[in-house]
């Protein structure tokens, strides 16, 4: 009885991403215990967070890819319609217009495009009759660059850069020559000095200070300074967990959120590293081969676009934990407390769940 | 028109290939990531392990015991003590206002504190931890405690305070200490002595606490101590105890110190005893005094301009620092020129009418003396103070000779006494004036050299210390205010060992001559008889009066007529006992009038304790007291003492 309960619970979970993510999450929970100052109400919180985002993804794996494709459409141009009121009634926090009051709720529409922006892409694409033409592109660009530029307006310059990765995949994984592909970075690369200005100031800083983060140690570099301090202090083997003294001592700024892979580094060292990313290349190489096997091209570009850009969000956050990229507030998805990131990230594993395993139910 | 009909095992082959392609960029991207991890914790491992110790790990110092300074019977004249004070940190305080507001309803702030506050603001940086209130008692301490978690950046600290238990009591010599400034700042980086001063806040500023600075500060502890990101201290991992300043013994005696300083009343004016076998220095007295307490924690303006803008001028180091023409006092050393010259030969006198001219002039140098005093010798000379003598004597020596033979005695230069800033006062020569004045050298300059007047220019300090040269028959010794530093810890003792500094070859008969002529000042008949009335001990003195402004001729000094600031300095040099010195004192009384009855009185108390133990009875404070009933009679000064 239990048994069948189980298994009819489990039909639509993939159980080899199923384990990664656990494993993942098992981590991330003994690392904020460390980042936190061994804080057992952080932790309570973190498990909260998991279990409501374990949830949703159980939800999105039991609805079909075919339901998906029907909301696409409307969940893109609700997305769209709240950035814009966004933009125009959207309540000011910390320098930035995040967020849109509804009276009872405070949502981030931002947050939706995250998973709008990809599915509405890939169903734009799916509906195209024929291999698409170039002005399928500038069509799909257009959808892409609309929300992307509202959310940089806000700005949330790490969230643009994911919807925007997001959009960018599903282009590619249509078959965006490379022709237009490379002229595109080139003309990107060429308009730099006119994109420039259009940066917040804090923004351009971030470029500068991640180009020299000595210019100023004590303030906007202090972050990228300590955070390396704390990997390259953690060695071959690490200080040991909960010894970190960079993390322990307060050292590391924003270190249960977006720094909290210095943690990991400086206690479990290179080994660990190698681990954790072990573990986030299985679940990549897991999403690869789902799309692969995806049966419409709606659930194949969808599947691609997820992966990549979880692998996007892992790799923008340690490149900028280890100095090689900017400070954009992009989160380790998994690691990372918070409950939006964790809920959005599951949501995504639901979707790919859901794809892989309702393959068989749908007709070609 | 349309392309062609979708092709979907093209379009799978297609994108299985774009797929292909991005999970090759994907391990690429994370090999990439991977070097760049084995570049920070591998190749860069030890640069950023060092770094992260550097974060974490902090030297606080821990000052040193300051040294004591004590008296030669072991009396406390500059010691420690712990106080609270309560210090705040410009930097981690956000409105500085509400904050001193806020604290003064649990501490009270003046307006004192909050100005000194601001002074010191002003002169540091804003990350140092500057008190606003000093001394708190145990109730503030514990009222603020309770409080302190209202009041981020600010602390109570416990502090090692410098006092000095006698406050004003030879605090001259003493000197105080004062906080570091950018000046003592540079002067600690040369001489390389700044990892010392870390955490230290004061440093010795005048008199022994500035000269012995390096041996009272002692060396600076440390302890390492992991500290989190904020600065506070987690746990000590180490430390390294401080070493204690050393502690200064001197050969001064507080209560005698307290006898001359009381002797002076409220005169200003300066005494300087000195052991003339050792050097030693007995007594430093310069009046009036201050109190050196004002100045350890930063003194307010009111007390500053008060003492700075004061006519007495109380912060000047008179023994050291003030100049005054010697007078008469002078004189036993212009004789003994003379006479080892062998320009003046027992049984050589002159007739003294009262004046004294040069050949081809009508101008008179007058002898205090109106009608002079009749026949007088050599010894005779010093004992009267004949000026006309001396006149005499001077021109036929010259000025080079005089000056070239007192300056074995030490006018002129720097004694070398241990406290700094030292004035060299001035023995005029021809080439001086020249480069000084651009004018050519006049005999009647060299005239008036010859009894103490004119150019010459002595401290109290030289003038002690030439009286203790004489004392000791030409010896003279290195004078020194301490005499024993001692390890605070062992109380291993380092004796100053007496020094020989010169020896002047004099001849004993001449040295004779001198010696009993300052005798007889002492006796009837002498200058300052009065001094020497009653006393069981000879004393070897001569009496002194230096004109503050110039007589003209034919117009006679009255000290009633003249304004209080522009009478004479009264001068007073003696040694004794006479036959066996052990003290040799110079005092000088500004404006006191007359070496033998303003300034002998002084220098007769301190002998009296010196030699016999004698305290003096306490009398009435003031420079116009009446002397008591008894010591009017044998005291009482003779006609002859009012001149000089």
């Amino acid at each position: 009885m239990i048994s069948k309960l189980l298994k009819s619970l489990g039909k639509h979970i993939d159980s080899f991403l199923m384990t990664c993510l656990l494993l993942t999450m098992l981590v991330g929970l003994f690392v904020l215990y460390s980042a936190s100052g061994q804080s057992f109400e952080r932790l309570y919180a973190q498990c909260i967070n998991i279990i409501v985002a374990l949830g949703f993804m159980w939800g999105a794996a039991n609805i079909g890819p075919t339901k998906l494709e029907r909301i696409a459409m409307p969940l893109y141009v609700i997305g769209v319609l709240l950035l814009i009121a966004v933009a125009l009634f959207g309540s000011i926090s910390h320098g930035a217009r995040r967020w849109l009051n509804l009276g009872i709720m405070q949502i981030q529409p931002s947050e939706i495009m995250r998973i709008a922006m990809p599915m509405m892409l890939a169903y734009y694409f799916s509906k195209r009759e024929s291999k698409p033409v170039l002005a399928d592109f500038a069509i799909g660009g257009l959808l892409l660059v609309v929300p992307v530029m509202l959310i940089m307006k806000q700005p949330d310059l790490g969230t643009a850069l994911l919807v925007a990765a997001s959009g960018f995949y599903i282009l590619f994984l249509a078959g965006l020559s490379w022709k237009w592909l490379v002229g595109g970075i080139v003309l990107f690369a060429a308009s730099t000095p006119i994109l420039w200005p259009l940066l917040h100031d804090y923004q351009r800083r971030r470029i500068e200070i991640l180009l020299d983060p000595t210019q100023d140690p004590l303030g906007a570099g202090y972050h990228t300074i300590q955070a390396i301090i704390a990997l390259g202090s953690g060695g071959i083997a690490g200080k040991g967990w909960l010894n970190g003294t960079q993390a322990q001592l307060d050292f590391l700024p924003e270190r249960t959120t977006d720094f909290i892979f210095a943690v990991f580094g400086e206690e479990f060292g290179l080994l660990g590293i190698l681990l954790l990313l072990l573990l986030f290349s299985l679940m990549i190489m897991r999403g690869l081969v789902i799309a692969s096997q995806a049966q419409s091209t709606f659930s194949r570009l969808l599947a691609g676009s997820i992966t990549l850009t979880f692998f996007t969000y892992v790799f923008v956050n340690m490149g900028m934990v280890s100095g090689i990229l900017p400070v954009v507030g992009v989160p380790l998805p998994l690691v990372s407390y918070g409950g939006t990131s964790m809920v959005t990230i599951l949501l995504s594993f639901g979707i790919l769940m859901s794809i892989q395993t309702h393959k068989n139910l749908v007709a070609n | 028109m349309r392309p062609e009909v979708k092709d979907y095992l093209y379009e799978q082959y297609h994108f299985k290939l774009r797929l292909g392609f991005t999970a090759f960029a994907v391990i690429g991207l994370f090999v990439l990531l991977a070097f760049r991890f084995f570049y920070l914790q591998i190749a860069q491992y030890a640069h950023y392990q060092t770094l992260a110790e550097n974060n974490r790990i902090s030297l606080v110092p821990i000052v040193a015991n300051r040294g004591l300074i004590i008296d030669k019977n072991g009396v406390v004249l500059a010691h420690n003590f712990f106080v609270y004070t309560l210090e705040i940190t410009p930097s981690k305080v956000k409105d500085l206002e509400a904050t001193i507001t806020g604290l003064s309803h649990f501490v009270e702030i003046g307006a004192l504190d909050r100005k000194r506050f601001n002074k010191f603001r002003a002169q540091s940086r804003n990350f140092e931890s500057l008190p606003i209130r000093t001394h708190l008692n145990e109730l503030e301490a514990a009222k603020f405690a309770v409080n302190h978690y209202r009041f981020p950046g600010v602390e109570i600290k416990s502090r090692l305070f410098r006092h000095y238990p006698l406050g004003k009591l030879g605090s001259h010599m003493v000197g105080y200490i004062g906080r570091i400034n950018d000046n003592d700042l540079v002067g600690l980086e040369k001489s390389d002595q700044l990892s010392n001063y870390k955490g230290s806040d004061h440093i010795g500023k005048s008199g022994l606490e500035q000269f012995y600075e390096t041996y009272l500060h002692g060396t600076t502890g440390f302890q390492q101590v992991e500290i989190d990101a904020d600065g506070h201290a987690v746990r000590v991992l180490s430390s390294t105890s401080p070493t204690p300043g050393d502690n200064l013994i001197l050969s001064a005696d507080s209560k005698m110190q307290e006898i001359a300083e009381t002797a002076f009343g409220n005169r200003r004016g300066a005494l300087v005893a000195i052991n003339p076998k050792t050097g030693e220095v007995l007594s430093f007295v310069s009046m009036p005094t201050f109190d050196a307490n004002l100045f350890v924690d930063g003194i307010d303006v009111d007390n500053w301009k008060s003492l700075n803008d004061s006519l007495d001028k109380p912060l000047i180091n008179r023994p050291l620092r003030g100049i005054y023409p010697p007078g008469s006092t002078f004189k036993p050393f212009v004789a003994l020129a003379g006479l080892e010259n062998g320009k003046r030969t027992p049984p050589f006198s002159i007739q003294d009418s009262g004046f004294f001219t040069l050949p081809n002039s009508t101008h008179h140098y007058r002898d205090w003396k109106p009608g002079g005093h009749g026949m007088v010798d050599i010894q005779r000379a010093i004992t009267i103070s004949c000026d006309t003598f001396f006149y005499g004597l001077a021109m036929e020596l010259g000025i080079e000779k005089l000056t070239a033979f007192v300056g074995h005695f030490g006018f002129g230069r720097l004694s070398g006494l241990d406290i700094k800033g030292e004035n060299a006062g001035l023995l005029p020569t021809p080439d001086w004036k020249q480069r000084r004045f651009k004018q050519p050298w006049y005999q009647g300059e060299t005239v008036i050299t010859g009894i103490g007047q004119g150019y010459t220019l002595v401290t109290p300090m030289q003038l002690a210390q030439a009286t203790a040269i004489l004392a000791n028959n030409g010896v003279a010794m290195k004078p020194h205010l301490v005499s024993k530093i001692e390890k605070a810890i062992t109380g291993q003792p380092f004796v100053i060992a007496p020094l020989i500094q010169d020896k002047i070859e004099i001849n004993a008969e001449n040295l004779e001559i001198v010696k009993r002529g300052m005798v007889d000042v002492t006796l009837p008949g002498g200058t300052a008889a009065s001094i020497g009335a009653n006393a069981p001990y000879s004393i070897a003195a001569k009496t002194g009066t230096a004109q503050v402004v110039g007589i003209r001729q034919n117009e006679k000094y009255n000290a009633s007529s003249i304004d209080e600031r522009h009478r004479d300095h009264a001068l007073f040099i003696a040694y004794a006992p006479a036959e066996n010195p052990t003290i040799a004192l110079a005092v000088i009384v500004e404006n006191g009038g007359h070496g033998g009855s303003a300034a002998g009185p002084i220098a007769r108390k301190v002998m009296d304790y010196y030699l016999l133990g004698k305290v003096p009875e306490v009398e009435a404070v003031g420079a116009d007291k009446k002397p008591s009933a008894s010591t009017a009679r044998n005291n009482a000064p003779t006609p002859e003492e009012l001149h000089d």
